[in-house]
């Protein structure tokens, strides 16, 4: 119980020379770094020698960060198709370890590192874990999982680099985690936010509160909205943090945000942004939305260039109030993939997650949304949970209940719902990215 | 002298074995069912019972995970005789007050008939105004118990 409130706040940033650096310094290093990684894909990928081959570009077209624009695109297809270590851009004995994630589809998302590209994961987390206002005499809960999956590793090494307490606690089994915060004294934890709110719930329902010294929440991995972030905070007590990252880029860490919640700060020096129209592919004005793309500008073992992330963002090149001149994206709204087009209306999870806790506490933020195509119609269903703060014995109040969210999330999504109720606890809270929609048509 | 006595209601989505788990439930922990009935909805079903002990009904569901309310009912004392019920029910109606759902058990030497409105007291008046009674809470949670 211990958030400290905006206007008590200092503000430690880790690397100011860094991280508060002129746009114009900032482009003569992203320039320098460019014209290094691409001089080293060319040389050492035979993919990407091929593809810019193929466009004609040489390394020696590549002289400024500007001239990022001439360079191809590397997709999530191109990883799988150059799957385990085509795109390894040094010598296998120099890869130091090896993360990933599961695809839907079946085989792994690889991502090698090399021991400089682990210390600079370890940095930039370092860095989030600052500016979350976390020093070297903090305990660091981790319950992200460890293993292939980048969270608990990732987070693990920032907390190494910050010279904090880490403890490795990964997923699940939420009461021995609720015991080990509460006896090991954490005033951090991290973990994806729907994880978050369910042990935020569970060390509330325990009435364990006053129990925990937790002052900040490291989340990400998952789409999340403001409203969450509000929940969790107020059961908890804590400020919380949105950490991005993935695991072809280097995993958590890519960005954060600060205190003043103002969108994720790029560590543009490592990883260089571009916010583009996912059609045209054309380079979206700030505030505009588009698909966030990465390219490593340091990374040794497997350096992407122009990595499509399908994450969808806007970006914002102003300071901080923080101080940090670092590039902000805007929290994420979803990504290309799980948008659903249900009767030819875009629909994003996050946007019935936005409307069911606008209702003010009526509903608890756990949903499924559940996509059926009956006689050539797009249905949606979105299961809403009935908690005890809601629950009426009188079926008329529990329709009226039931109609009044409808009506919100018909607003909302610009789109007719069939709201099911359903009891408490039944949609499953995950201990890793929580599923939240279920298409059931063949398209 | 409580006018009301109070019903465990649970909340069930019509899903296989669910309204079997609540009775194992309430069976396991000595939780006696005096009375019974169950709202089937489309989607959802509305389980309500007077029970021999609420607090603990509710508390031991709760930790079996299944949402449950106590409501404060009125369980109207009916002589087995024809049209006695048809006679309560028209001073209520004309009291003006809404009755939401009611049901009915047998009880011995007459039964009762469990009401749910927005006013028990302006109930509870008229009915003892017209020569009717209500079960105190002692009385019916231990009503038909051998």
């Amino acid at each position: 119980m211990a958030a400290v409130s905006l206007e008590n706040w200092v503000e430690r940033i880790r690397d100011p020379k860094i991280e508060c650096m002129s746009r114009d310094e900032m482009a003569d290093l992203q320039s320098r770094r460019l014209v290094d990684v691409v001089d080293r894909v060319y040389n050492n990928v035979e993919f990407y020698r091929r593809k810019m081959q193929q466009r004609g570009v040489e390394p020696g077209d590549i002289k400024s960060i500007e001239d990022i624009e001439k360079l191809p695109f590397t997709t999530k297809e191109d990883l799988r198709d150059n799957y385990p270590f085509g795109l390894l851009a040094i010598p296998m004995k120099d890869v130091v370890r090896v993360q990933g994630t599961s695809g839907t589809t079946g085989k792994l998302t690889i991502a090698p590192y090399s021991q400089k590209d682990v210390d600079v994961w370890g940095e930039c987390v370092a860095r989030g874990l600052t500016m979350a206002g976390l020093t070297n005499e903090d305990i660091i809960h981790v319950c992200y999982g460890y293993g292939l999956f980048t969270g608990g590793m990732g987070l693990d090494f920032g907390a190494k680099a910050l010279g904090a307490t880490a403890i490795p606690m990964s997923a699940g089994n939420t009461k021995r985690q609720m015991m080990c915060m509460e006896d090991l004294g954490a005033t951090a934890f991290a973990c994806t936010p729907s994880y978050a709110l369910y042990l935020a719930e569970s060390i509330q329902e325990a009435g364990l509160v006053d129990h925990m010294k937790l002052k900040a929440g490291i989340h990400g991995a998952e789409p999340w909205t403001e409203e969450m972030r509000k929940k969790i905070e107020s059961i908890l007590h804590i400020n919380c943090f949105d950490i991005y990252g993935l695991c072809e880029i280097t995993g958590p860490g890519v960005a954060q945000d600060c205190i003043h919640k103002a969108g994720l700060h790029v560590h543009a020096d490592y990883f260089y942004p571009e916010v583009l129209n996912p059609v045209t592919h054309e380079k979206c004005a700030d505030g505009e939305t588009g698909e966030l793309v990465f390219t490593t500008l340091a990374k040794e073992a497997m350096p992407l260039i122009r990595y499509r992330t399908k994450d969808l963002t806007s970006i914002d090149h102003s300071t901080c109030e923080c101080g940090r001149t670092l590039p902000r994206i805007s929290k994420f709204t979803g990504r290309t993939d799980d948008m659903k087009v249900i009767r030819g209306v875009n629909v994003f999870p996050t946007q019935v997650e936005t409307a069911l806790l606008s209702m003010g506490g009526v509903v608890a933020p756990h949903y499924m949304m559940i996509v059926d195509r009956e006689d050539n119609m797009d249905v949606l269903t979105v299961m809403v949970e009935v908690d005890e703060s809601v629950f009426s014995d009188e079926i008329r109040k529990l329709d009226a209940l039931r109609n009044k969210i409808a009506a919100t999330l018909k607003t909302a999504l610009g789109l007719s719902v069939r709201v099911k109720l359903v009891e408490p606890k039944t949609i499953q809270r995950s201990e890793g990215k929580a599923v939240r929609v279920i298409d059931n048509r063949n398209l | 002298m409580g006018i009301t006595i109070q019903q465990l209601s649970v909340f069930l989505e019509n899903r296989e074995g669910r309204l079997d788990e609540v009775l194992s439930v309430l069976a396991g922990n000595d939780v006696n069912i005096v009375a019974l009935s169950l709202a089937d909805t489309t989607e959802y079903g509305m389980l309500r019972m007077i029970v021999s002990d609420p607090n603990k009904g509710k508390a031991v569901l709760r930790d079996n995970g299944i949402t449950a309310m106590l409501t404060d009912v009125i369980a109207l004392r009916v002589p087995h005789e024809t049209g006695s019920l048809s006679r309560a029910m028209h001073q209520i109606v004309d009291g003006d007050v809404n009755i939401e759902y009611m049901y009915a058990f047998a009880n011995g030497s007459d039964a009762s008939a469990v009401l749910k409105c927005d006013d028990p007291a302006r109930v509870v008046d008229i009915l003892r105004g017209s020569g009717f009674d209500v079960w105190e809470a002692s009385e019916a949670y231990v009503s038909n118990i051998k």
